[in-house]
């Protein structure tokens, strides 16, 4: 078994604006040829990770590595980055293929070199019908490709994209996103992905850090961070409709809130045995099962329905469970009303406890 | 979501209005409205139309008082006589001599101002240094700093460097004391140009010329138009300093036509003078002419986004 090489290495990467410390202490290692997305809401700092690994932001402490070299010091266009934009960024007054070019002439590359290179990024991109185009006769999906290209051309370890598919709309979005995962396997480069959107990051994603001012309050591949959140915070942020808390208290492999008890017996705890103490209990609105699936779940009990929203596929129910109120995900079949009393179970095994203080999983 | 069908709606009001509202021309609102505008404009133009119009009488005609009659004979030598023949001291070479002085002036003046305001704005808006902003609001003070308690100081600093009396002398003063506003403005459009642009050129291997020239520069063309305008009428239109900075022979053609117009000396040439300053006021009109509509664009995009 060969062990990956780290394609790009942070170590203990502080960045401070003036008295405010945007990233702190920050380490974090990409394998090569992995696609790692920086997931986190809006001022958690993932941008300005991804700047700072391109060289747009002079850091305050730590190091950067990439390939194995140190390029803390370096340039952007030194790093062996290629970077794209939420904006595209495209030059206006270029064409397409002016725009492919215009980074291998700063670095003095051959002609016939440039030629080849555009020629291929085009057809990588299917995008050869568009270079004599201006930025401006182009689609919203066109523009981006060619961003894209214009990372590709310059033959780059590292691609880092900074929220690309945020000005799409919403099919465009989907179209371009399994492109890029195909892309990813045809070209098999680092990609580091920073977005706001959890089913971007699950689905592209070998690998997913979700930030939080500043730091990375877990790293794991997308089945980790859904199945396995290790503080209350990422539990919270992964999965739509999020997940149900319940506070409580555990003793003996027993969870318990008002006269709802959980038998705890199949979980997996982090540090082996379980612990006593105030707890939050996390479930995943999939995870409460109705109808037939009832009886092999290890809870049973009934639940007041208080709201319904039928979303299609799926059909979300609010219902109160233990003076809290839940959501639990139906089939979109289900003809469920409010005011009915519903027969649920519950999977303690799939839950996730968290320590009420710490919020870190148990 | 049931349609209303037309049959549930009566004759009456299928035979009313349909389509385009019309509109009454004649309405109130449009009478006040272009009788405003009509109203200003002749309060504007009339002064052109007596200056014009003068210029084109000869002697005898203006001497019968009617300013605002139509010439009775059109004639062009009171325009050829302010152009060459018109006296300021010895020189009776006209306006020329001014209108030669002056585009020396603006060229040069003109050129350096925009070229270092840009490149200051371009550099203070992207590539932000420790201390740019105290650097910034020191250049902007100086655009509220008035220009007459700095005149003596100048006089002084031109005459050590040996520059007190030439074109070249005027050229610099020009372009120092456009610099504030000129930064400002560049300032302003630079940094409402998207910043990812400018990052995507980085990471491009582009350096701090190479953005400038092959990014920025095309991008800014409105910019560069309005520039060009403030400073061209600003220092084509300049008394001040010229008649501070620079002696008879440099004189530009604002000074010149000053002493035209003003002298004392023998009969008032009414014609002439008309003719002399419509001459001097026609290279910023025909630069408002023709960049005129650059110009606004130019104003709205580096002003409002600032």
């Amino acid at each position: 078994m060969n062990i990956p090489k780290p394609s790009v290495q942070i170590r203990d990467l502080d960045l401070h604006f003036g008295e405010v410390k945007v990233l702190q202490g920050l380490n974090l290692d990409v394998d090569e040829g992995e696609f790692l997305v920086l997931l986190g809401s809006s001022g958690c700092g993932k941008s300005t990770l991804l700047n700072c690994i391109a060289g747009l932001l002079d850091i305050t402490d730590g190091q950067i590595f990439i390939q194995g070299e140190n390029v803390t010091w370096k340039e952007p266009s030194e790093r062996g980055i290629g970077m794209v934009f939420q904006s595209y960024a495209l030059y206006p007054q270029m064409t397409v293929e002016g725009n492919l070019s215009f980074g291998l002439k700063n670095a003095r590359v051959a002609k016939d070199e440039i030629k080849r290179r555009v020629a291929r990024a085009a057809e990588v991109l299917q995008i050869e019908p568009l270079l004599k185009r201006k930025p401006g006769a182009l689609s919203g999906g066109q523009r981006q490709r060619v961003a894209i290209g214009r990372a590709l051309v310059r033959d780059v370890d590292v691609f880092l994209f900074d929220e690309p598919l945020s000005n799409l709309d919403a099919k465009l979005r989907a179209d371009l996103r399994v492109e890029l995962k195909r892309l990813h396997q045809q070209l098999k480069n680092t990609m580091i992905y920073v977005t706001h959107d959890q089913v971007e990051a699950m689905t592209l994603a070998d690998r997913i850090a979700i930030m939080k001012g500043g730091k990375i309050m877990q790293l794991g591949t997308p089945d980790e961070i859904y199945n396995r959140p290790q503080n209350r915070y990422v539990a919270d942020f992964i999965g739509s409709p999020s997940m149900n808390f319940l506070e409580g208290n555990l003793e003996n492999a027993e969870f318990s809130t008002g006269d709802l008890k959980l038998p705890m017996a199949g979980y997996n705890f982090v540090n082996g045995g379980a612990s006593n103490g105030e707890t939050t209990i996390g479930i995943r609105p999939e995870h409460v099962v109705t109808g037939e699936l009832v009886g092999r779940a290890s809870v049973q009990t009934n639940v007041k329905v208080n709201l319904v929203e039928p979303m299609g596929s799926d059909t979300l129910v609010y219902a109160d469970l233990a003076g809290d109120q839940i959501r639990i995900r139906m089939d979109g079949h289900s003809q469920v009303r409010t005011g009915d009393t519903l027969p649920i179970g519950i999977d303690a095994q799939r839950a996730s406890l968290f320590d009420k203080k710490s919020e870190t999983r148990l | 979501m049931a349609d209303v069908s037309p049959s549930t709606i009566d004759a009456a009001s299928m035979a009313g209005p349909r389509g385009t509202k019309p509109k009454n021309r004649l309405s109130r609102r449009n009478i006040f409205l272009y009788g405003t505008l009509i109203l200003i404009s002749v309060y504007y133009l009339l002064p052109l139309y007596v200056m014009v119009v003068t210029s084109l009488k000869g002697m005898p005609e203006i001497r019968m008082g009617n300013i605002f009659s139509p010439p009775v004979e059109v004639t062009f030598e009171p325009w050829v006589k302010a152009w060459s023949e018109a006296c300021t001291g010895l020189n009776c070479d006209g306006l020329s001599r001014g209108f030669g002085n002056s585009v020396r002036i603006l060229i040069p003046s003109v050129a350096l101002s925009i070229t270092i305001a840009s490149i200051n704005g371009y550099a203070l808006a992207n590539w932000r240094f420790k201390g740019s902003e105290v650097f910034f609001t020191i250049l902007i003070i100086g655009a509220f700093v008035p220009y007459q308690t700095m005149l003596y100081p100048i006089v002084i600093l031109l005459r050590e460097i040996g520059l007190m009396g030439s074109v070249w002398g005027l050229v610099l003063v020009h372009s120092v004391f456009g610099m504030p506003i000129l930064t400002l403005l560049f300032r302003n459009y630079f940094t409402a140009m998207p910043e990812e642009l400018f990052k995507a050129a980085r990471v491009d291997g582009a350096g701090f010329w190479g953005i400038y020239f092959r990014i920025m520069l095309p991008m800014s063309v409105p910019i560069f138009v309005v520039a060009m305008i403030l400073q061209v009428t600003g220092i084509w239109n300049d008394f001040l300093f010229g008649v501070i900075y620079t002696k008879p022979a440099t004189y530009p053609m604002t000074v010149q036509l000053n002493n035209i117009v003003n002298s004392v000396q023998g009969v008032k040439e009414y014609n002439v003078n008309m003719a002399a300053t419509l001459l001097t006021g026609l290279v910023p009109l025909v630069i408002y002419f023709i960049s005129g509509k650059l110009f606004v664009r130019g104003i709205a995009a580096g002003a409002v986004k600032g």
